[in-house]
């Protein structure tokens, strides 16, 4: 474990989570999501577990961002709260 | 408003029992902890015993997937068997069938990835891009049992690259490369291919999932070489199961369930 690279990431983590929860556009939420994926996955590489990195990248930043924007193209862009 | 606030507060009380469940955890990688030692006076721990004795016993290098194929198999069929589940629940939700399936609408109706000069930057770079990622899963499939990896994240990766393929041009041209019918046969094959190793060591006279007598039909010498071409074919069914549902999730929630048209 290097400690500033993960209080770096943690930090970003944080941020990332708090704007796809407060941002009103849903196109925006997903897109930050995928930020917050890719962020995990940073972590998850620097853990050692190489394996699940790469998962994440795939599963967490690429397909479910895919799967949330044919989501929200089927349904309404803006958030309700 | 008043959600909110009750959203918020639910939020914060089950965050600080979390965080007071982690305050008992070991320290991270600490080799003396129960997880990682055994209780002391009592039997050695499960880890400890993977570690010495795994690649004796399977010939596999990589200890992750000597556990979660071999040691683990019972679990990990049925996670797949849970993937294969999901992505039939979301096809008997999203899937129309019939008449209600009404022609492609949208601005990219009509494009494709294949001859359309339009689209020629995005079609050639996909068509680049693809053959790529997929050698790369089927190189981590195929070398998951000695550098990180599996059939899980193969899986997710070729399922991937299909997706890339439908978003960069029309669902279509997924479809032309995997259709409706195979993605859902190899769906169901990934899990008979896992499902097979486990009731051929059965017909032989061991018990479901035991590798090591398949010796007799693979040719190796010695059950472990057994065990971990076992774990090969194993992975190969998680892969193409994975595969197919990540594909038939995408193809089903794009179009409304008519695989017509795209995003």
């Amino acid at each position: 474990m290097i400690l500033s690279f993960d209080i770096i990431i943690l930090l970003f983590l944080v941020v990332a989570a708090l704007i796809a929860l407060n941002v009103r556009d849903l196109l925006s939420a997903a897109v930050i999501f995928g930020i917050f994926g890719f962020l995990i996955c940073l972590l998850w590489a620097e853990m050692g577990a190489v394996d699940v990195a790469f998962t994440e990248a795939t599963v967490g930043a690429g397909v479910s961002t895919v799967l949330f924007i044919a989501t929200i193209l089927n349904t309404r862009r803006k958030s309700s709260d | 408003m008043n959600a909110k606030i009750f959203a918020s507060i639910a939020v914060a009380i089950t965050g600080a029992v979390l965080l007071y469940g982690v305050s008992d955890f070991p320290t991270f990688g600490d080799p003396r902890s129960p997880a990682s030692a055994g209780v002391e006076g009592g039997a050695p721990s499960a880890s400890q015993y993977y570690i010495n004795e795994s690649y004796g016993d399977t010939k596999v290098p990589n200890l992750v997937t000597s556990v979660l194929a071999d040691y683990r198999g019972y679990d990990t069929l049925f996670e797949t068997v849970v993937v294969f589940a999901a992505g039939m629940a979301i096809f008997a939700i999203l899937r129309v069938v019939g008449k209600e399936a009404k022609q492609p609408t949208g601005p990219r109706a009509g494009s494709s990835i294949d001859g359309d000069h339009q689209r020629i930057i995005v079609g050639t770079t996909c068509r680049l891009a693809v053959p790529v990622v997929q050698i790369f899963a089927l190189y981590v499939v195929a070398h998951g049992h000695h550098s990180p990896g599996g059939g899980f994240q193969g899986g997710v990766m070729l399922g991937a690259s299909f997706i890339l393929i439908a978003l960069a041009g029309n669902l279509d041209d997924a479809l032309t490369r995997l259709s409706e019918k195979a993605y859902l046969s190899l769906a169901a094959i990934g899990i008979m291919i896992y499902a097979g190793f486990g009731v051929l060591p059965q017909l032989l006279g061991k018990n479901f999932l035991d590798y090591g007598v398949l010796e007799k039909i693979l040719f190796t010498d010695g059950p472990e070489m057994a065990r971990s071409h076992s774990m090969l074919g194993v992975e190969i069914g998680v892969a193409l199961t994975v595969m197919s549902i990540m594909f038939a999730i995408f193809a089903n929630l794009s179009t409304r369930g008519t695989l017509k048209g795209g995003l």
